[in-house]
């Protein structure tokens, strides 16, 4: 009983500990700007979507969330496209230079984002992709890339190979298998692990606000204009980028620990 | 329903010999077990065999087609696995009926041919449901209705009773020794398991170290083993060896140790007048030492040291001299450990051994 106190008391305060930020930059991102700069009210009295109708249709805020979906899907598209079959052959073959491989995919992480930038800028210039979503997602998938090779190959060898080799018995192709055994076992944690990637994107900032000007994503977009603006913007652009995040992983939290081969038993 | 032909199959992973030379010939219609310990290579024989696994070297023949390079799908076989494989994303109908669907049968036939299957495994009243609801030994029933749905050339078992815990196995046993006699599919069945091997095979193939030691009916593997190792291997508890010299006599051969001095019987002692060497292995089963005096009966007086009951039979470990040998009597006879005791070796079926090439020189 007391152990069970202490367990939920410490629940507690690490909720608080992570939630109280959060609750109280959503409820900034409401409260009206009267009410904002009132010393005496620690609460607002009435909410107003005011600046988040600011954020999105005066500043523009919209066109720069569609295009912060582009380009996420794109590089989601990319990175599983060369990620996935990487992961399988990690996971479902023996080939020279294997640990090497695993390890050299986890070295790319090893170089800063800010190294790679200003060439990447100038390499962008030259085959003229600057300042478009094409480059930004080239870049974002490159930064995607290597997790998704990790995560989907962890995924994968969740799942047996007899059921693969069960479907090549009974009249699959090696290709067919995967398609049609493989996949659809795996997909819940791919879904969960492609969610992981679009987070990633969404939530990138340097690189995008480095290759464009004028074709920015959500937070290149926020850092450009709602940080020289008042406060209460920038909550409400603070909210903007968070609530996917959170949502996403509330809902996926079961996979999340799958992708990353912890077990909770 | 095919006759398999193997002709000299090697597999090698990298630098291992997973099989080395195999040659089988498995007839028409009859249920050859693959037995072995762990790691003899029968399994990657059986999945050489699938198509899973590409041969180094060799032909393989369905029929005297040679299928060696054809992939899995192309070959008509049908594949048993030791986890049952049975797709956790379907359900019981859908699994059993899959292999026709891609084979793109009209639904009508599947329909019937899952009932027949179905019907013939006795999981009709699972049908709905998926995988995870089921039971190991349902899964495995599961399993089976899936690799004879399509009456495959050739049926492949991989260890397909080790997970069932032994009541259960020792059902199935019967049942699918009994199902592939009713529907005469040709069929290659891995095991370690001896009795498995002994009861169910027309055929059994004895492994070791990726070449066949002897194929032959139960009886011949038993009465006859090839070599020190199927010997050692088939027959529980191990048959007891005995490093003897051989004297020979005018008329008679006697095997000699500290320990013992036997004459040789008649029919034996012909065929090892010519052997060369001066030491043999002698082999003889626990089971044919006997407590009470026989024809043609050695005696063995040692001293029990140990005594496992098991019920049914007791074993019986006693020492002749330095020589630690079991015996296998009668479940109803006690012996006090350390007393004295009198066996009676039956000489009629004792085995002798080449001890540098471990061959059978009977």
């Amino acid at each position: 009983m007391a152990k069970k106190l202490l367990i939920g008391f410490i629940a507690v305060v690490v909720s608080l500990w992570f939630l109280t930020p959060v609750v109280l930059i959503v409820f900034a991102s409401l409260t009206p700007s009267s009410d904002f700069y009132d010393p005496h009210k620690l609460f607002p009295t009435k909410l107003t979507l005011d600046h988040l109708y600011k954020l999105f249709v005066v500043l523009d805020g919209w066109r720069a969330t569609l295009n912060s979906l582009q380009v996420a899907g794109l590089s989601i598209g990319l990175s599983f496209l060369v990620g996935l079959p990487a992961g399988f052959a990690l996971t479902r073959y023996v080939f020279p230079g294997k640990n090497a491989f695993r390890l050299s995919i986890l070295l790319t992480r090893s170089f800063p984002m800010m190294i790679i930038a200003v060439p990447l800028v100038v390499l962008y210039l030259k085959i003229g992709i600057s300042d478009t979503l094409t480059g930004v997602a080239l870049a974002h998938t490159s930064m995607i890339l290597p997790f998704v090779v990790l995560i989907t190959s962890s995924i994968l060898s969740g799942i047996s190979v007899e059921y693969e080799e069960a479907g090549m018995i009974f009249g699959l192709s090696r290709f067919g298998a995967f398609l049609k055994i493989t996949l659809p076992l795996a997909l819940p944690g791919l879904a969960a692990s492609a969610i992981f990637a679009f987070i990633m994107s969404w939530n990138e900032v340097f690189i995008a606000s480095v290759l464009t000007l004028i074709n920015r994503t959500l937070p290149a977009h926020i850092l450009n204009t709602a940080m020289t603006s008042p406060d209460y913007f920038k909550f409400a652009a603070g909210t903007v980028m968070a609530l996917p995040a959170m949502v996403f992983i509330f809902f996926t939290r079961k996979y999340l620990m799958s992708m990353w081969g912890i077990s909770l038993k | 329903m095919a006759q398999v032909i193997l002709e000299n199959v090697k597999k090698y992973f990298g630098q291992v010999k997973a099989l080395d030379g195999i040659d089988l010939i498995v007839k028409d219609q009859k249920f050859v077990v693959l037995l072995g310990p762990s790691g003899c290579g029968k399994t990657t024989l059986l999945r050489c065999v699938s198509g899973l696994e590409k041969v180094t070297s060799g032909r393989i023949y369905f029929d005297g087609q040679d299928v060696t390079d054809l992939p899995p799908r192309s070959r008509n076989v049908s594949m048993v696995f030791q986890s049952y494989a049975v797709w956790p994303h379907m359900r019981v109908y859908e699994n059993i009926a899959y292999p026709m669907k891609i084979k793109k049968y009209d639904r009508e036939e599947i329909e019937n041919k899952v009932e027949w299957a179905a019907k013939l495994l006795n999981i009709h009243e699972l049908l709905d449901r998926y995988p995870a609801q089921l039971s190991g030994g349902q899964r495995q029933r599961v399993a089976v209705a899936r690799a004879i749905v399509l009456e495959p050339a050739v049926l492949l078992m991989d260890e397909p009773l080790s997970n069932l815990d032994a009541l259960l196995r020792v059902m199935m046993r019967s049942e699918l020794k009994k199902l592939q006699e009713r529907l005469g599919t040709t069929t290659i069945y891995v095991t370690h398991d001896q009795v498995e091997a002994m009861t169910m095979g027309d055929m059994i193939a004895v492994m070791s170290a990726g070449k066949i030691q002897q194929y032959g009916t139960p009886e011949e593997i038993y009465h006859k083993p090839a070599n020190l190792f199927v010997a050692g291997f088939i027959g529980s508890p191990r048959m007891n060896f005995l490093e003897v010299e051989i004297q020979r006599g005018k008329r008679e051969v006697f095997f000699i140790s500290e320990s013992v001095k036997i004459t040789c019987p008649l029919k034996l002692s012909d065929k090892l007048r010519d052997f060369p060497q001066k030491r043999v292995t002698l082999g003889m089963r626990p089971e044919h030492i006997h407590l009470s005096r026989v024809e043609s009966g050695y005696p063995l007086r040692g001293e029990v040291y140990f005594s496992e009951r098991l019920g049914a039979d007791t074993i019986v470990h006693f020492k002749v001299d330095e020589e630690k040998i079991v015996a296998k009597i009668p479940g109803d006879v006690i012996l006090e450990e350390g007393g004295s005791v009198e066996f009676f070796l039956d000489l009629s079926k004792i085995h002798v051994f080449d001890p540098k090439t471990g061959r059978s020189l009977v």
